[in-house]
């Protein structure tokens, strides 16, 4: 039987490796991508993420499921290994696995394979009895995994019954010989001794045998067929995680490896064949366990928006699969992903939220892979006719609406009775650079968000100045909608303003131009949002605020994606309105911080005309009613301009007001304050 | 098919706010920035569609100064094959006639089955495309929205007429055609794109070398000339009705019912 055994092992080991040297060898072919650096946040990341399941109980039913199972495979893949091992080695034992540890592991992994045993049952009526939406596949799209789900869970229970029962059976025949036999109560192994209670030893030999070969079968079946589909998360989890990209609020590059003043040299940018995406993001494909998380988060899916992250990438992975078929050669090459699995819609209608990113369980990225698809789409010239405009604007007049730069700082002209706003430049240089933004320049609305933000600082006691003219759009949306090229062109024209100004700090008030400045530009002065330097004023005891016309209102914050999620400022912006007396804050219970809902998005999002069936913004303010708000407060101009909209569309403007933290706090700075300044 | 198409270079009204100078003779252009004619756009998006379809190459071809070479750039990098600059100081102040004129001469130079103008420019009169077909004696079609090749030197266009109706016409090569917007959607051109042209040389051509006598053109030659320009004067304001949601409802149908608007 030995010779069998070792057989089987070698036909599966032979089988499993080819199926995995055919899955790498798109990841061969894919475009570099350099994860390699600061092992030891990656090796934190798998601590954390992988081998923690830290983000599993954010659905807390499916994620203890989970964690029950996850824990029990890694406790029980050492004992598959010893079965398989005894199978052609008499005698087979690993090390650590003899004397009193041994007797301990038995015990360990004779109760994980009762609560995997147990785990797998719940989650097998969970999935086909309840049935949760989360898992629905809409039809355009194929069939529902409820199949494959079943089978998994099945072959999952055969693995640790056969354990089980060849574990009870030998322990039964050890008891009729005399020897000692410990069978930890309430086990599988323990119900195993019960059931084979009444077996003679021949019987016994035959239970042995079969639930021996059944193991063996099912592990081996089970390996190989993990590579085919959603499963395969189990053997590349360990590495997606581990390879995560570890910043935010980040893009990757056009391509790892080759320098910015090289780009023009690239004959293509961006993605717009399977092969363009880097090997990790192909691994990213293979490593989802298509458990619609990242969909069920996504603001574009909520409204219908031709966009589901979940089927992003599965429809690749469907389509590397297809393309790298596991018996004969690649094929497909040629083919566009956009126009071919991917719509242009849905590339356009993702806002980089990253609530996707956030949620995932197995580190799989998003933002990145739509930039590129976008840069690729731009590079064809494939551009919404609603983007070609802003984007020719920004071009020329560095703000998508071509106005022009000389009226970049008219918002100041209101604030001319109180206070000259500084025009920092070579002759006037200043240490804090308020960095106004296009959005807050130009537009009629927000710029009250300018004047509040200048009269916050003015009152706070700190001195700055702003660039006027000479300021350009920060180009954060620029970027994040493909535009490598105009991007690096209003990055630089900043760069050098922002250098001439003489400044030693950056604020604004603006968390797109606050991520653009802090993780887009280099070699510029620090960049602190205006929510943190207030908080720190507030600290510091430099500012104190007074109760005043909202005292005795019930205020909800709305994160902004680019401030909280995209760079972890949560509380900063929370300490500042707590700071004004008689406010009553309340949260949007599972859809705050960093799981904020998106308003709709920022820059060019706001041209965008997306196919939807609501406005993104309408559900958001729905989530403020149902808090109880009456007046939501933000802190991105962005956030102000789609509640605002959503306010009047849902037709809540009369019982909800929205307003920037920059003009709330304007209207509870200390009066005698601003009468002595 | 080879096509030209004829471009031009405008203060974009998207791009600028437009000052008249106070003493009318001009708009002020000490902070305006250019951008090609929008409608000019269309019409290079519709010839390098058709030659991606049916062969052949594409020309552009603009009446302007050096600042041109960027427009012209611009759609080599949508896809034209060539670029031609028409820039001369005997061409300055053409009135529509010395433009078409111009074009004509440059037309002449090579044998094109299809030449294609905007409908109109933003800073202009809609007037060069026909006059362009009259002088080189080709059939012509304005306000064109659908292109289609048909066998035997034909095309069927059709023309956008009152109301947003087609008119179906058929029309023989070698003709020109005017390109209403909306035709397609022109493909975006970055900063990229143009970089990509740097090496695309755009001769430039003058009288001389278009064989035209200066004097026929230009200041020289145009027989209309601009006498002002003026902002009009503002009318009586909008009325804004005031009130909750349903009475603006309710006085806005009110409002209708009583002009007939609605029944």
């Amino acid at each position: 039987m030995a010779y069998v055994y070792l057989l089987i092992t070698c036909a599966g080991i032979c089988l499993f490796a080819y199926i995995l040297h055919k899955r790498l060898s798109p990841l061969l072919r894919a475009a570099p991508d350099p994860r390699l650096d600061r092992i030891g946040e990656r090796i934190g990341k798998v601590v954390q993420i992988w081998l923690g399941q830290w983000r599993q109980p954010r659905y807390l039913l499916a994620g203890v499921i989970h964690i029950f199972i996850f824990a029990g495979f890694i406790i029980l893949g050492l004992r598959s290994l010893q079965l398989i091992l005894m199978g052609f080695w008499q005698g087979a034992s690993l090390p650590g696995l003899e004397g009193s540890t041994g007797a301990i592991y038995n015990l360990i992994k004779d109760y994980a394979a009762t609560w995997v045993f147990v785990a797998c049952i719940v989650a097998a009526v969970r999935r086909g009895v309840f049935r949760p939406a989360r898992y629905q596949v809409p039809p355009s799209l194929g069939k529902d995994h409820l199949g494959e789900a079943l089978l998994v869970l099945g072959l999952i229970c055969a693995l640790v019954v056969s354990e089980s029962l060849f574990e009870a059976s030998l322990q039964n025949a050890a008891a009729r010989s005399g020897a000692a036999a410990f069978a930890p109560p309430l086990t599988l192994l323990w119900a195993g001794r019960l059931i084979l209670g009444g077996l003679g030893l021949p019987a016994l030999q035959a239970v042995n045998s079969l639930s021996y070969f059944v193991h063996e079968m099912v592990f081996f079946s089970f390996l190989c067929f993990l590579p085919l589909g959603k499963h395969f998360h189990v053997l590349t989890s360990l590495f997606n995680v581990f390879f995560m990209r570890l910043d935010r609020g980040k893009v990757k590059p056009v391509r790892h490896g080759v320098a910015e003043d090289q780009l023009d040299d690239l004959p293509e940018f961006g993605v717009s064949k399977l092969e363009d995406f880097t090997w990790k993001h192909i691994l990213d494909f293979y490593t989802c366990a298509d458990c619609g998380r990242c969909s069920d988060r996504c603001p574009a899916n909520r409204v219908k928006r031709p966009l589901s992250p979940r089927f992003l990438t599965i429809k690749a992975r469907d389509r590397v699969y297809a393309n790298y078929p596991l018996w004969g050669k690649a094929v497909g090459a040629e083919q566009e992903l956009v126009g071919g699995i991917y719509s242009e819609d849905e590339v356009w209608s993702c806002t980089t939220c990253g609530a996707c990113e956030q949620e995932c369980p197995l580190g799989i990225e998003y933002i990145d892979k739509i930039v590129d698809l976008r840069r690729g789409l731009v590079d064809q010239g494939r551009v919404p006719q609603s983007l070609q405009k802003p984007l020719g604007a920004l071009e020329k007049r560095g703000n998508p609406w071509g106005k022009s730069q000389r009226n970049r700082a008219d918002w100041a002209k209101e604030l001319a009775e109180e206070f000259a706003v500084t025009i920092a430049g070579p002759k006037q240089p200043v240490e804090t650079l308020y960095f106004v933004g296009s959005v807050s320049s130009y537009d009629e609305r927000m710029q009250r968000i300018a004047q509040a933000t200048a009269r916050v600082l003015r009152y706070a006691g700190v001195e700055f100045g702003v660039l006027g003219k000479a300021e350009s759009d920060g180009g954060h949306e620029v970027r994040r909608f493909g535009e490598e090229s105009l991007f690096l062109a209003l990055r630089d024209a900043n760069t050098e303003a922002i250098l001439n100004s003489g400044a030693s700090r950056i604020v604004t008030a603006d968390p797109h131009d606050y991520n653009a400045l802090k993780n887009d530009y280099r070699g510029i002065p620090p960049v602190m949002h205006l929510s943190q330097v207030l908080s720190q004023e507030l600290e510091r005891g430099g500012l104190a605020l007074e109760q005043g016309p909202y005292a005795g209102k019930t205020v909800v914050y709305h994160d902004p994606c680019y401030l909280g999620r995209h760079n972890g400022l949560y509380d900063e912006p929370r300490h500042v309105i707590d700071a004004i007396p008689g406010i009553r804050r309340v949260e949007m219970e599972g859809n705050c911080r960093d799981r904020s809902f998106c308003c709709g998005g920022g820059g060019l999002a706001l041209f965008y005309e997306p196919e939807e069936e609501q406005r993104i913004g309408v559900v958001r303010v729905g989530m403020a009613k149902e808090a109880g708000a009456q007046v939501i407060v933000t802190a991105c101009p962005f956030c102000l301009a789609n509640i605002e909209d959503a306010l009047k569309i849902a037709g809540l403007d009369q019982e909800l007001e929205v307003l920037d933290l920059m003009e709330l706090v304007e209207q509870h700075l200390p009066v005698a304050r601003r009468a002595a300044a | 098919m080879e096509i030209l198409v004829c471009v031009k270079k405008v203060p974009d009204p998207a791009e600028n706010e437009i000052v008249v100078r106070r003493d009318g003779s001009d708009i002020d252009r000490d902070d305006l920035v250019y951008s090609v004619n929008e409608w000019d756009n269309y019409a290079v998006e519709e010839a390098i569609q058709l030659v991606e379809e049916h062969g052949g190459s594409v020309t552009v071809v603009s009446v302007g100064d050096e600042e041109s070479d960027e427009i012209i750039r611009r759609e080599l990098a949508m896809g034209a094959d060539a670029g031609k600059l028409l820039d001369d100081e005997a061409f300055h102040y053409s009135d529509g006639r010395g433009v078409a004129a111009i074009l004509a001469h440059a037309a002449r130079q090579a044998k094109y089955d299809l030449i294609l103008t905007g409908a109109q420019a933003e800073d202009a009169a809609a007037q060069v495309g026909g006059m362009l077909a009259a002088m080189l004696d080709v059939p012509y079609a304005s306000l064109v929205v659908r292109v289609r090749v048909l066998d035997q030197g034909k095309l069927e266009i059709a023309r956008e007429i009152d109301g947003g109706n087609l008119e179906i016409n058929q029309i023989d090569l070698p003709c020109a055609l005017s390109i209403q917007t909306g035709i397609n959607e022109p493909r975006y051109v970055g900063i990229r794109g143009i970089r990509k042209t740097a090496s695309v040389q755009v001769p430039v051509l003058g009288a001389a070398e278009l064989g035209l006598v200066p004097a026929t053109v230009g200041r020289a030659g145009a027989k209309v000339r601009k006498l002002d320009y003026f902002v009009p004067e503002l009318g009586q304001g909008a009325e804004i009705l005031q009130g909750s949601r349903e009475e603006i409802a309710d006085q806005l149908i009110a409002r209708l019912k009583g002009r007939g608007v609605i029944q």
